[in-house]
């Protein structure tokens, strides 16, 4: 799994073309095809346990749906299912894509106060547009009015941040509640209009997937088109905006004009999708596809395309799951698809999932234990035996350490140093017998690599002292691959003026050292 | 790189490699501070690593090294803030947390948001909030104590204004007060003249001497290469492990330096040039 | 939900409406200081969405609307959601805003598949979640200690007392893990102990007072009266006082104003909890815009009258080195090229400067009209003796200013005009005395120009 991300992150993609279902069959996105299928399968498998978990709890008359059902779903025999599918699709499309750049921006929950801060406004337009005689409510009338109250709570945010000495957090708070109480005072005013009933405009709070028409579908495709062009067009210009705004500010980009595009981005968007999963749960499909793609990479333009993907699949499979099962809001299926592939991918993304940081942290903890075990008895070994010139297979195996000499040459105790002798042995890097710590050959080839290469790093840290820290990568398996081989040459000069040069032997297995220590076999110890 | 340097290096080495070897973890009450083999790493890279020493008391203690060579790291490792893959310390012949009370801590500027609403002398009485203990409120007395200690770094006269209405080094000096006020027997202090003003420079200083004549230790993180032989009598040189520890007059030589820097560092030549003029007027 | 009544007689129902909804607003008021603080605002909005599931799988389990069991399933999943947050935060390292975004939201949706699922049994509308029903929880009665008072009132009453004592005991911890997490870490108060004493309290605020006043007029009482108390006030404590009584000043005004709003445009009463959440938004505004110290608009008027002052003295100034090099005074138009100020400021310092006799103009009988400042005349301006005492001190206080500059700091000559001509406005006799002490009192600036004595 590591290997495989490492290759991908090597390849160079700046230009390919990044929102292509193509990428899907490149070699470098094996691993999300894998994910995608696995998370596919174990979902399926999962659902019908769901299913019987609510129905116990519940007593409900939800069963598991007939064959023909899903036949008559997944097959979209409906035109309610096809346009329903077309248009929850794409939104997550363009939700994903949006979303990966404001989540960058660590601005995730303007979305949230920006579709809250909506409602008045779509309270207000159905109230104008009744009182003006029209169709209060037409799409048109009450898409307008939430976006525009949706860009005045934005600039209320951005005044209270910019001009107050509050921090965003609480600008976000405050027009979220403020604006979102404007608009359940207004809704209570709608409620007394004796023209019509307001009950269509608590579907912008909940949503109303399944009833999607026709209008919306396409509204919601021209939307998530615009977002898109207009996001893989300004890709580099948002890359740099997000990534440093000091600097993209320094090298004369319009960092305001960047941002006001952002976030016009997210208000479209955020609108259209009010509609479709209701405004509580917008701000889902802006934050999780986005939050859930960091776990994979560690590039913007990789996260942006498993975002898009993400939310797709998301959105796609949660529309089949409350059209199949009766019961089922759309908009929360949705959001709950999209969470169960986030907690996937926190814990098994290949560039920062919990599962692989874990190991990678424990391995590393593990590799040092093992360097200052093989350091030590080589360091301990070397003035009598090594450096006084008696040959090599003796002290292999037969000069001894014991463990109570080892003991005081580190802060390990017991409790830590046993462990790692014997993980070490089992790698056969190590014999342990009674108290007595031998090397074998492998292992004392392997010390013998380590030593030098410490003493490679020191001394590099010491000539090269000014630009040191941000090079220096002492877990790296091999010193070449970091400094490259003039410099490691150069040290070795340096290292032999000073006859501390350590002799690396022949190694046993001819392809370098065991596995376990972790080596790249190309890499060359001599 | 020629012969010399190259010589120089060696002994460096061999050097090194004694201090990262050399044995034992003081267990002396009087040691202010012991640390042993200590390792951190943060994500896969060891960002310091076999750093090893005993620090001796009542001394004042100069920390340098280039950017990056993990001070404050050293300084968070030590009082357990972050995690160590290995090594010990010792505060005072025991543990830390056992200790914690008898060292104080005088985090980097920016750690804070100075926006909180708190007077300075507020700030400064929260280093009286473990004295006082859980639940109870704090009281006169300790007010006075925290003004005592903001006179003592000299600005007393603005104890009661908003701490983002100070001046930058009026806020290191407000927790300078804060770390005083505690009382402890070691001070750690993470880069404490960062970006503050001649005056606040020298009050500083003069705290600093106040603390070493009531035999306190404090180590200091410091950037300022040519004031290291006035304001230390100690000093560890630090990129990414220790490349030398002791007293300034044999530690803090240009061959150290070099080790420790580079060989393209142009402070380098004003500071022996400083240094060599303060020999010549001993 | 829909409050029928329209007659204004305030009755013991809008009396009880007051309290609950003066209760909700200070409970989480005194809470909601610290969430500011700790730039965890969003956390309110969080934690309010969340409890969803918490309440219907109560519902699930015990089959009944009792508010026990509901008000612990909302409480534990309250604290899980902070607990939530925080792991995802840390362990996954996004970002905290993400991280909340992600739980809520996914806690909510659950919320909402577990509600269908047993609204077959019982009517638990997802709406009053939202909205709250104050008004029918005012209508509601229990007898406690032989007074009769609305359940809500008791269970709000005690929350806000128990958040009152945590405030007022933990102060100091609060305040300390508040500003220095790292510090308070190191002296024994766990920052992260309070971090979730906090969250547990959060929670059970949240859900006692959405109960009865919904989801929105919790989030609001959490951040806004805080944020608008902290506009007025640079002390801790002052702030927690100021927004407890922000939360209550608004709590009364949404009633107030949503009887009485909407009759205004002719319709009848609107729903009180989010008249209450927009009366608070009303008071942060107000408290933005005016607060003493740090509202916008008090900053900028300021700012005006700062800038206005230092033209007043740039105007004097101009007019004493004019004399000094006695090459006549000059025109409105001259000044206007020399200091960049618009014609209308302009104007306006003219006029203040002739009001207090400090300039007079040629040809213009004395106490004429301020008009006739305006270009009019033949535009010649002259000092006043007392005008020119003050213009005096000003350039005098320049040049010592940079005669120090050059002397002590040695800046270079030609980048000390700049920094004298800020310093110049806000040196006074005092400072200047003691520049000139500083400065062994010297004749001429560093350019040779004289520098003038104190008294003339």
């Amino acid at each position: 799994m590591i290997r495989g991300s490492r290759n991908t992150t090597d390849s160079d993609v700046s230009g390919r073309s990044v929102f292509s279902l193509g990428c899907l069959s490149n070699a470098g996105s094996s691993t999300l095809r894998l994910l995608a299928i696995a998370c596919l399968f174990l979902f399926f498998a999962a659902a019908p346990r769901y299913a019987a978990a609510a129905d116990s709890l519940a007593d409900t008359s939800a069963t598991w749906p007939t064959w023909q059902q899903w036949k008559r779903v997944l097959s979209l025999q409906d035109y309610n299912t096809r346009v329903v599918l077309l248009g929850v699709s794409v939104l997550g499309a363009g939700a994903g894509l949006v979303g990966s750049f404001t989540l960058l921006r660590k601005r995730a929950l303007m979305g949230d106060a920006l579709s809250h801060a909506s409602l008045p406004g779509i309270a207000m337009a159905f109230i104008i547009a009744s009182a003006l005689g029209r169709d209060g409510k037409s799409l048109g009338y009450l898409l307008t009015g939430a976006t525009v109250s949706g860009l005045l709570g934005v600039a209320a945010i951005l005044w209270i941040r910019n001009k107050t000495r509050l921090k965003e957090d609480a600008a976000l708070g405050i027009v979220l509640s403020v604006f979102f109480g404007a608009g359940i005072a207004l809704l209570g005013i709608v409620q007394q209009m004796q023209y019509s009933s307001a009950a269509g405009l608590e579907s912008f709070i909940y949503g109303k997937t399944a009833s999607m028409g026709s209008n919306d579908a396409k509204l919601i495709i021209v939307a998530s088109a615009i977002a898109i062009v207009v996001c893989l067009g300004l890709f580099k210009e948002l890359k740099i905006l997000c990534f440093d705004e000091a600097f993209a500010g320094s090298r004369g980009f319009p960092i305001v004009w960047l941002d006001i595009v952002l976030m016009s981005m997210v208000v479209l968007i955020t609108i259209v999708g009010l509609q479709a999963v209701g405004l509580i749960l917008m701000i889902a499909l802006m934050v999780i596809p986005a939050a859930a793609a960091r776990f994979w990479t560690h590039e913007l333009w990789r996260m942006s395309v498993y975002s898009v993907v993400i939310g797709t699949v998301g959105c796609v499979l949660g529309a089949v799951l409350s059209a199949v099962f009766p019961n089922l809001p759309s908009g929360a299926m949705i959001v709950l698809v999209c969470s169960f592939f986030f907690f996937l991918s926190m814990m098994f993304g290949t560039a920062r999932g919990v599962v692989i940081r874990t190991y990678r942290r424990r391995r590393l903890n593990r590799r040092i234990a093992r360097q200052h075990l093989l350091r030590a008895m080589y360091e301990h070994l070397e003035p009598n035996t090594i450096g006084a010139g008696v040959k090599s297979s003796r002290f292999e195996s037969k000069a001894a350490v014991t463990v109570s000499e080892l003991l005081p040459m580190r802060s390990w105790g017991w409790g830590r140093l046993l462990p790692t002798i014997r993980a070490a042995q089992e790698d056969e890097l190590l014999r342990f017998t009674d108290d007595n710590v031998f090397f074998t050959r492998s292992g004392f080839v392997e010390a013998a690599r380590l030593t030098r290469q410490h003493r490679l790093w020191e001394m590099y840290l010491i000539a090269y002292a000014d630009v040191a820290p941000g090079l220096v990568d002492r877990g790296a398996d091999d010193i070449e691959h970091v400094l490259g081989p003039e410099i490691v040459d150069q040290l070795e000069d340096l290292l032999e003026e000073q006859k501390m040069t350590v002799e690396i032997p022949e190694s046993p297995h001819g392809i370098g050292v065991p596995e376990s220590a972790g080596p790249q076999p190309g890499g060359s110890t001599s | 790189m020629n012969k010399q340097t190259s010589s120089q290096l060696g002994d460096a080495l061999a050097s090194s490699e004694s201090t990262s070897s050399a044995p034992g973890l003081s267990t002396d009450p009087l040691c202010p501070l012991s640390v042993y083999d200590l390792t951190v790493a943060y994500h896969r890279k060891p960002v310091i690593w076999d750093v090893g020493f005993d620090l001796p008391a009542g001394q004042l203690i100069g920390v340098v090294g280039p950017n990056g060579a993990g001070k404050s790291t050293l300084l968070k490792a030590i009082m357990d803030l972050i995690p160590r893959a290995s090594g010990r310390v010792r505060v005072f012949g025991d543990t830390y947390a056992h200790n914690r009370k008898r060292v104080g801590y005088v985090p980097q500027r920016e750690s804070v948001d100075w926006q909180f609403p708190v007077s300075a002398l507020d700030v400064v009485t929260m280093g009286l909030y473990d004295d006082i203990g859980w639940f109870f409120p704090v009281r006169k007395k300790h007010r006075a104590r925290a003004l005592e200690a903001l006179d003592r770094v000299g600005i007393a006269d603005l104890a009661n204004r908003q701490i983002s209405q100070l001046s930058g080094g009026q806020q290191q000096r407000t927790f300078l007060a804060r770390a005083l006020v505690q009382d402890a027997d070691l001070y750690l202090m993470d880069e404490p003249f960062a970006a503050v003003d001649a005056a606040t420079e020298r009050a500083i200083v003069e705290i600093l001497r106040d603390l070493k004549k009531r035999e306190k230790t404090a180590v200091v993180i410091h950037h300022d290469l040519q004031t290291v032989p006035e304001y230390f009598d100690h000093v560890i040189l630090l990129n990414m492990r220790v490349v030398s520890h002791g007293p300034v007059s044999e530690t803090f030589t240009s061959e150290n330096l070099q080790k420790t820097y580079g060989g393209r560092l142009t402070l380098l030549d004003e500071v022996t040039e400083a240094m060599r003029r303060r020999e010549q007027a001993l | 939900m829909i409050y029928a009544q329209i007659d204004l007689n305030w009755q013991q129902h809008d009396t009880w409406i007051v309290v609950i909804g003066i209760l909700c607003a200070v409970s989480s008021a005194l809470l909601g200081n610290f969430l500011v603080l700790r730039r965890m605002s969003m956390l309110g909005d969080a934690v309010t969405h969340a409890v969803l599931p918490g309440i219907a799988a109560a519902f699930l389990i015990s089959h009944s609307r009792s508010s026990l069991p509901m008000f612990f399933g909302a409480v534990i999943v309250g604290v899980l959601t902070a607990l939530f947050t925080e792991w995802i935060r840390r362990v996954g390292r996004v970002d905290e805003g993400a991280s909340m975004g992600v739980v809520f939201t996914s806690l909510f949706a659950l919320g909402l598949v577990m509600l269908v699922q047993a609204s077959d049994h019982v009517d638990l509308d997802p709406d009053c979640v939202l909205y709250g029903a104050i008004e029918s929880a005012a209508i509601d009665e229990v007898e406690i200690f032989g007074r009769v008072l609305p359940p809500a009132a008791l269970i709000l009453g005690v929350v806000t007392i128990v958040n009152a004592l945590f405030v007022v005991l933990c102060f100091k911890e609060l305040k300390i893990s508040s500003f220095d997490p790292a510090l308070a870490t190191t002296m024994g108060f766990s920052a992260r102990l309070m971090h979730y004493l906090l969250m547990v309290l959060v929670s059970i605020t949240a859900v006692a007072s959405f109960e009865s006043v919904g989801s929105v007029l919790v989030v609001a009482m959490f951040v806004v009266p805080a944020a608008a108390s902290y506009m007025l006030t640079d002390r801790l404590a002052w702030m927690i006082v100021l927004s407890v009584f922000i939360a209550a000043a608004s709590a009364i005004l949404g009633h107030g104003s949503a009887i009485v709003v909407p009759r205004w445009f002719g319709f009848e009463s609107t729903t009180t909890a989010s008249m209450m959440a927009v009366s608070a938004g009303g008071l942060f505004f107000l408290a933005a815009l005016f607060g003493p110290k740090h509202g916008v608009l008090v900053k900028w008027v300021r700012r005006q009258f700062l800038s206005f002052r230092i033209l007043c003295d740039d105007i004097v100034a101009l007019l004493y080195r004019c004399e000094e090099r006695e090459t006549g005074s000059p025109s409105k138009a001259e000044l206007a090229d020399n200091l960049f100020a618009s014609s209308w400021t302009l104007w306006a310092a003219l006029a203040t400067l002739r009001r207090r006799g400090e300039i007079a103009v040629d040809g213009a009988v004395s106490g004429a009209v301020d008009g006739a400042v305006d270009g009019a005349v033949s535009g010649d301006f002259h000092l006043t003796g007392r005008g020119r005492d003050r213009a005096r001190q000003l350039v005098r206080s320049h040049r010592l200013w940079e005669q120090y500059l050059v002397v002590e700091t040695s800046t270079e000559t030609d980048r000390i005009h700049d920094k004298a001509e800020r310093f110049e406005h806000f040196t006074d006799r005092p400072l200047r005395d003691r520049l000139d002490r500083v400065t062994d009192a010297p004749d001429t600036d560093p350019h040779g120009r004289p520098i003038p004595s104190e008294k003339s």
